[in-house]
């Protein structure tokens, strides 16, 4: 069997790939994959502590935050689509709208 | 398998099967107004329930929500402004053309998450509820589409907002891994007997710390704050600052001080740090601001800095419910003042965004002398002069402070509040000494909100003493 403590540090590297892509892509849509991406990263790390500890608290966990992932990217998409009629663009570095 | 004790739930039941029915009876009424009076009538049904539940205690669902003082104070406190909320909403959507019906179904589920994070006992409750109070501001956020300040207001804090729930959820992920369990007490169980890994909760601890600290809008992990504020419907600001600040703060409380107590040495110092500089770089920033959203905003983020003041002492066992409990106060008069503030903003903006300079209250004292008073009021007691709400809540603040031995974090609370004189005065100066020909909406629910607002922060003001005892016996429980 693979020793948990891979699973966790491949969940850390996922995270932090993750993490980076938000700070450094300008695609809304990239970015958002980035945040799946993080919360997928903490899914691993859910599944694979549930493994050692053999409880299902964790397990459970994963189902909730994939649900209330579904809910986000609908509420995502849609603001991204709005946006994309209004601008034609989705350019993070367009949205400058805003400053002061 | 115990039954379930759906009581504890109560006001949270009635609120989300309310927003429910209002969805579909929306799809018949063809005046919006009604739907508002209803959800209005809903917040009110789920106070009442609230309130019938003062000093009623229990746990259900295998001890994943709890109902304590602590809640039933927050939860008041949530449905209080959720009312001032659709009160300041009902006159504003309509002039704005942003009138749609979901806006108030919205703003009932997010409360909804609010309260449930007020009562979470586990840290899947946490993150849901967290999801839950988040989504819906979101949308709120963009509501006035396709207004372009709006969605890019929306999308700004949907992004920022989808980040840190990333942290949190990797932080709970690491909590997990360290404790074996996400039950609040089970940590605290875990961590006292030393069976956990100190490593992984310690960064576990520090992930949501980064995540709720984004919600709240602490500094360094402000930046979204002002760009969402000014873009988004005054409206669903005032609620906005007022329900996502008591929510996140609500969440602090459980998950710091309940479950990582023994973490308070690595803790401690990192949100004193925090608290420190979210009040000095909201209090300066705010400075330069010309837009009174912006300076809202900003003003926001200093308040963030004051409230984390109350959890700097969370380890220290004889200091920390007193200090929660001012917390709790400052929350009070944090809201009061901010509705008040914000209403008055609304009673001023006109179509496009005119009206949101500082510079167009020249001349209110003149003209409207009774809202310039209020606004008067608002600005001093955010600033922190008596006779305000906002000068009580800080004296007790201060006072936790000093009685938890952070003398330097009260003498940086006082200074930043003498910079904030500088912005804050500098409205009511601007609406009493400069000529200018303003132009006010009047409209009896808004009115109402700044009237009331303000007499309360006067009149609480005068006898902070109940207020203060209430807050003390709700926390009083917990530690």
């Amino acid at each position: 069997m693979v020793p948990v403590s891979y699973y966790v540090a491949l969940s850390a590297i996922l995270f932090t790939i993750g993490a980076l892509g938000v700070l450094i892509r300008r695609n809304p849509l990239i970015i958002f994959m980035s945040i799946e991406l993080m919360l997928n990263a903490a899914n691993l790390a859910m599944v694979a502590f549930a493994r050692i500890y053999t409880v299902l608290e964790g397990q459970i966990f994963v189902f909730f935050v994939m649900t209330v992932a579904a809910a986000e990217v609908a509420v995502g998409l849609a603001l991204i689509v709005a946006i994309f009629r209004t601008k034609h663009s989705i350019n993070i570095d367009e949205m400058n709208s805003l400053k002061g | 398998m115990p039954p379930l004790n759906f009581t504890v739930i109560l006001p949270l039941l009635v609120l989300t099967i309310w927003a429910c029915l209002l969805l579909l009876v929306d799809l018949f009424v063809k005046n919006k107004g009604i739907t508002a009076l209803l959800a209005a009538l809903g917040l009110a049904i789920s106070l009442g329930v609230t309130l019938s539940q003062v000093g009623a205690t229990g746990t259900s669902f295998n001890n994943m929500v709890t109902l304590d003082g602590f809640s039933t104070f927050v939860n008041a406190l949530l449905l209080v402004s959720g009312l001032f909320g659709v009160a300041l909403a009902y006159g504003y959507v309509k002039r704005m053309g942003i009138e749609r019906g979901e806006y108030y179904t919205l703003l009932l589920f997010s409360i909804v998450g609010m309260m449930l994070m007020a009562q979470a006992a586990d840290l899947i409750i946490v993150f849901l509820a967290l999801e839950m109070l988040s989504i819906p501001l979101y949308v709120l956020a963009a509501f006035a589409r396709p207004n372009v300040n709006s969605e890019e207001a929306g999308l700004k804090y949907f992004l920022l907002g989808a980040f840190s729930t990333g942290f949190v959820v990797y932080g709970i992920a690491l909590v997990f891994g360290a404790t074996g369990t996400t039950s609040l007490a089970g940590i605290v169980a875990a961590a006292s007997s030393g069976t956990s890994s100190l490593l992984l909760l310690t960064i576990g601890s520090a992930l949501i710390l980064v995540g709720l600290g984004f919600k709240v809008a602490a500094v360094p992990f402000h930046m979204w704050t002002p760009d969402v504020y000014q873009g988004a419907p005054s409206a669903v600001t005032a609620f906005m600052a007022a329900g996502a600040k008591i929510a996140g703060f609500a969440a602090l409380l459980r998950v710091f001080s309940l479950a990582f107590p023994s973490l308070a040495s690595d803790i401690t110092p990192i949100i004193a740090v925090i608290s420190a500089l979210t009040m000095i770089v909201g209090n300066v920033i705010a400075i330069a601001q010309t837009n009174i959203k912006r300076l809202l905003a900003y003003s926001s983020i200093a308040h963030a800095g004051y409230i984390l003041m109350a959890f700097v002492p969370y380890g220290q066992k004889d200091v920390v419910a007193t200090s929660v409990a001012a917390g709790l106060f400052y929350l009070v008069s944090y809201v009061l003042t901010n509705f008040g503030a914000w209403a008055v903003v609304i009673a001023l903006e006109k179509a496009e965004g005119k009206g949101l300079e500082i510079a167009d209250y020249a001349g209110i004292g003149r003209k409207y002398p009774a809202l310039a008073a209020a606004m008067t009021v608002f600005m001093l007691s955010l600033t922190g002069i008596p006779p305000t709400l906002g000068f009580v809540g800080k004296f007790y603040l201060f006072r936790a402070a000093i009685a938890g031995q952070f003398y330097l974090l009260a003498v940086i609370g006082v200074l930043t509040s003498l910079i904030s004189a500088y912005y804050y005065l500098r409205v009511v100066v601007t609406m009493y000494m400069r000529e200018g020909e303003p132009e006010t909406t009047s409209e009896p629910w808004l009115n109402i909100t700044w009237g009331l607002a303000a007499l309360l922060t006067v009149i609480v003001s005068l006898v902070p003493a109940p207020l203060f005892d209430w807050a003390s016996q709700a926390v009083l429980k917990l530690f």
